[in-house]
C-alpha cells in the first residue's frame, strides 16, 4: 500500500516536471530551428566573406565597413525610415478613426463594411503591386493621372521621384493592411464597458472629450500592440516595394533596407555583406521599439 | 521466411530496373531560363535530337521563372549543392558572379574549339574564364534602329537619309514640330538605351584589367547629346521606364514615337507586343557619331550553360551545342526567334531567307541592312565587375539622365566614383 502510494507521487511528480516541456516542445524545436540558429549564424556570417559552400573566409568587420561607406546603404535606410514614420502615424490612426465610425452604431451594415476594408488583406501582394504600378503609371491615361487631370494637375511621374513613390507606397499598405488593423481596434473598442461612456455622458462630456478621454485609454492595450507591430513591419516592408518597383529601383528610388539586404544577399551573391545588413536591420528595430515601449509605458508595474 | 520476401522483392527491384534500361527510357532533363520565347528553339530542337537515332533520347523539362527569380534561385542551388538544373540559362549581366570561386559550370570547349574560326568569338568570350568557355548565347545582339515610317513621312522624312547622330536629332526637331511627336525615348530604368549607344561611340564602363573608365570623355559626351535631346523634347523617357514594359508597349503600339535603338533581339518584341506596327517598322543600322566609334554595337546575351555536377553534364552539353552552334539550330535562331545567330556560316544562305513573321512584319530587307555592320562591332569588357557596372547604369545613371538636371559629365563622374568604390 505504501509502496504504490510513493510510486504514484513519484510518477506525478515526473509528470508534473516532464509534461509542461513535452506540450511546449513543439514551439521551442520550432524556435531554436527556425530563429535561433539562423539569428547566431547570421551574426557569424557577417564576419565572413563567402564565396560558395566550401570558400568561406575570415575577413572581421570588413563588411560592416564597407556597408557603412555604400551610399545606397544610406539611401536605403532613409527611404525605410521615411516610410516607417509616415506608415506609423497613417496606419495607426485611419484605421482608429474607422473603426470608432464602424463602432459608433451610426453605420448601416457594419458587417458588410468590416469585410470590405479586410478583403484586400486576402490578396496577393504581388497582383496588388503590379495593378498599383499600372494605375499610379508614368502615361497621362494612368488612373492616377486622369484624377489629377479632372482637378486639372499635371500629369505625374508616379514611382519616379521620391516623394510620390513614398507616398504610393504607404497608399497600398493602408489599402491592404487597413482591414487587419479596423479588426483589432474594433476588438479593443468593444471590450471598453459602456457603463463607462454613459457615465461621461452624465458627466456632460463632449463626443470628442468622450473619444480622447473614454476610448483612447480604453484601447490602450490594442494600440499598444498595433503600434509595435506597426513599426516592426514599416521596417521590415520588402513585398510591397518589390512588387511596385520590380526589383529595379531606379535611382534608388523605392528601395528599402530589406530590400538592399537582399539584392546584396542574392543579386549580388554576396551573403557576408547581407548578413551585416541584417544585423545592423536587427539593431535599428531592436532599439526603436525598445524606445517605444518605456515611452508607452509598457514595463511600468500597473497598480 | 522474411529473408526469402527480401530476396523476392530485391529481384523484382533489380528486373523492373532491367526492363526500365531496356525500354529505352529517356534520360531525364531540367533546363531553367527567365526567357518563355527562348523554349521554342530548344523544343524544335530536341524533336530534331530525338529523331536522330544515333542519339540518346532526352526528355527536358523546361522551366520559366522571372528574371531576378530564376538568377537567385539558381546561385542558392550552387551555392548549397542542391536542387540545380542540368541546364540553365543565365543573362550576361549575371554571368561574372557564376565565374566566382570554384567554378560549377561545365566547360564547352570541346564544342567550340573546332568551329572557333565560323564564330562571332568576341560573343565567346563573354562567357569563358581562362580559356575554358562556360555558356553559349543565341545571337550577337548588334544594335540597330528602329523607324516607324508612317511618323517619319508624315514628317517628311526617308529614314535612309539619317547618317548621323546629328541627323538623326535634326530629323527629331522636325518630327516634333510636324507630328508633336518624341523622336525616341531613353530608358531610365534600364541600360538598353546608354549602353548600346556608347559602346558604339567607343566607350566602355571598364578595361579587361578592371581598370573604370565609366567616366571618360567619349562616355559623358555620349550621355550630354541624350540630355540634350531630352532639353529639346525630341527624346522622352519611356513610359514604364524601360522598353520592356507592358506601358512602354501599349504606348509605342498606339504610333507616339517615331523610333527606338535596340539590339536586333528586340525583332520579337515588335513581333509579339505591337502587332498594331506590322508594315511601318524598319530595321536600319544605327546613326554613327562624326568623331569616331563603330558602326554598331553588341547588347545583352544569354549563356546557356550545363552544371558541372549534373549526372547527366555529357549529354547535356552535346544538346546545347547541337541547339545552339550546329547550322540547324542557328537558323532555327533566326527562324524562330528573330536573333542575328552567332554562327557566321549562315548569313547570306538561302535558309536564311525563307518567309517568316519577322520578315512579313518588317520587310524583306532585314540583312541587307544589317550585314553592313556586322565587320565593325566593338569588343564589351565583361569582367569580374561587369554585374556591378551594369547595376550602376540601370539604377544610377539611367534614373539621372532621364530625372536629373545633372550635365553628361556630372553623371559619368558620380556613377565612376561609384564603381571605383566597389572595387578599392
Amino acid at each position: 500500500m505504501q509502496d504504490s502510494m510513493s510510486e504514484r507521487t513519484k510518477r506525478s511528480v515526473i509528470n508534473h516536471k516532464v509534461v509542461p516541456y513535452l506540450f511546449i516542445a513543439p514551439f521551442i524545436i520550432f524556435f531554436v530551428v527556425v530563429y535561433l540558429y539562423p539569428f547566431f549564424k547570421t551574426i557569424i556570417m557577417s564576419f565572413q566573406r563567402i564565396d560558395g559552400p566550401n570558400h568561406i573566409t575570415w575577413i572581421g568587420i570588413s563588411n560592416y565597413q564597407k556597408l557603412f561607406k555604400d551610399r545606397n546603404f544610406a539611401q536605403s535606410l532613409m527611404t525605410t525610415l521615411r516610410y516607417a514614420v509616415w506608415d506609423l502615424i497613417i496606419l495607426c490612426s485611419v484605421p482608429l478613426i474607422v473603426a470608432v465610425i464602424l463602432n459608433s452604431g451610426y453605420v448601416k451594415f457594419p458587417a458588410f463594411f468590416k469585410s470590405v476594408f479586410f478583403i484586400p488583406a486576402l490578396t496577393s501582394t504581388i497582383v496588388a503591386g503590379i495593378v498599383f504600378r499600372l494605375a499610379f503609371g508614368t502615361l497621362e491615361t494612368s488612373i492616377a493621372n486622369r484624377v489629377l487631370a479632372l482637378f486639372g494637375q499635371k500629369s505625374q511621374d508616379w514611382l519616379m521621384h521620391p516623394g510620390t513613390a513614398n507616398f504610393v507606397l504607404i497608399i497600398l499598405t493602408l489599402w491592404r493592411w487597413m482591414g487587419v488593423n479596423v479588426v483589432y481596434y474594433i476588438s479593443g473598442l468593444q471590450s471598453i464597458p459602456p457603463e463607462l461612456y454613459e457615465a461621461a455622458e452624465i458627466d456632460g462630456a463632449s463626443s470628442l472629450q468622450k473619444f480622447f478621454y473614454v476610448t483612447l485609454p480604453g484601447v490602450r492595450p490594442v494600440l499598444i500592440y498595433v503600434i509595435t507591430i506597426t513599426v516592426l513591419g514599416g521596417f521590415a516592408m520588402f513585398t510591397e516595394s518589390v512588387a511596385l518597383f520590380t526589383q529595379k529601383y531606379a535611382g534608388g528610388i523605392g528601395r528599402t533596407i530589406v530590400g538592399y539586404m537582399y539584392q546584396v544577399g542574392f543579386y549580388k551573391s554576396n551573403l557576408g555583406m547581407a548578413s551585416a545588413v541584417g544585423i545592423v536591420l536587427l539593431v535599428i528595430v531592436f532599439t526603436v521599439n525598445f524606445i517605444q515601449l518605456i515611452l508607452m509605458g509598457f514595463f511600468k508595474k500597473e497598480n | 521466411m522474411k529473408k526469402m520476401l527480401v530476396v523476392l522483392l530485391a529481384a523484382l527491384i533489380l528486373m523492373l530496373s532491367v526492363t526500365a534500361f531496356a525500354d529505352d527510357e529517356p534520360i531525364k532533363l531540367t533546363l531553367w531560363t527567365f526567357q518563355e520565347l527562348h523554349l521554342s528553339l530548344y523544343r524544335e530542337m530536341l524533336d530534331k535530337w530525338n529523331a536522330d537515332p544515333a542519339n540518346p533520347k532526352l526528355e527536358i523539362d523546361m522551366q520559366v521563372y522571372d528574371y531576378e527569380d530564376m538568377h537567385n534561385k539558381l546561385t542558392i542551388a550552387l551555392q548549397t549543392g542542391e536542387g540545380a538544373p542540368d541546364i540553365s540559362e543565365i543573362e550576361i549581366s549575371m554571368y561574372a558572379n557564376y565565374l566566382k570561386g570554384d567554378i560549377q559550370l561545365a566547360p564547352l570547349n570541346e564544342y567550340v574549339e573546332p568551329i572557333a574560326d565560323h564564330l562571332v568569338m568576341s560573343r565567346m568570350n563573354n562567357y569563358a574564364r581562362d580559356g575554358k568557355y562556360y555558356g553559349i548565347d543565341h545571337h550577337i545582339g548588334a544594335t540597330v534602329m528602329f523607324y516607324n515610317t508612317e511618323i517619319l513621312e508624315a514628317a517628311g522624312i526617308d529614314y535612309k537619309d539619317i547618317k548621323t547622330w546629328d541627323d538623326f536629332h535634326e530629323a527629331g526637331k522636325t518630327v516634333l514640330e510636324k507630328t508633336g511627336k518624341p523622336m525616341t525615348t531613353w530608358e531610365s530604368t534600364d541600360c538598353w538605351s546608354i549602353y548600346p549607344i556608347v559602346s558604339q561611340h567607343g566607350g566602355d564602363w571598364l578595361t579587361w584589367d578592371n581598370e573604370v573608365v565609366m567616366d571618360s570623355p567619349v562616355v559623358a559626351s555620349t550621355l550630354q547629346f541624350m540630355k540634350d535631346m531630352l532639353a529639346d523634347g525630341t527624346a522622352v523617357a519611356a513610359p514604364g521606364g524601360s522598353h520592356h514594359t507592358e506601358e512602354y508597349w501599349g504606348w509605342m503600339n498606339g504610333g507616339n514615337c517615331a523610333t527606338v535603338s535596340m539590339p536586333f533581339w528586340y525583332l520579337n518584341r515588335f513581333t509579339n507586343y505591337m502587332p498594331d506596327l506590322a508594315g511601318k517598322i524598319k530595321v536600319a543600322p544605327l546613326p554613327t557619331w562624326p568623331d569616331g566609334g563603330h558602326k554598331s554595337s553588341q547588347m545583352g546575351g544569354t549563356g546557356v550553360s550545363v552544371i558541372a555536377t549534373s549526372p547527366n553534364a555529357e549529354v547535356a552539353k552535346a544538346y546545347i551545342a547541337f541547339a545552339t552552334l550546329s547550322f540547324d539550330g542557328c537558323v532555327n535562331t533566326w527562324k524562330l526567334l528573330g536573333f542575328d545567330p552567332i554562327l557566321m556560316d549562315v548569313y547570306g544562305t538561302p535558309e536564311m531567307q525563307e518567309p517568316n513573321e519577322f520578315f512579313e512584319y518588317y520587310g524583306d530587307d532585314i540583312f541587307t541592312n544589317m550585314m553592313t555592320v556586322l565587320d565593325d562591332i566593338p569588343d564589351t569588357a565583361i569582367t569580374d565587375m561587369y554585374p556591378a557596372a551594369t547595376d550602376i547604369v540601370k539604377a544610377q545613371m539611367a534614373y539621372d539622365l532621364v530625372y536629373t538636371d545633372k550635365t553628361g559629365e556630372e553623371i559619368a563622374k558620380e556613377c565612376a566614383d561609384q564603381l571605383r568604390s566597389l572595387i578599392d
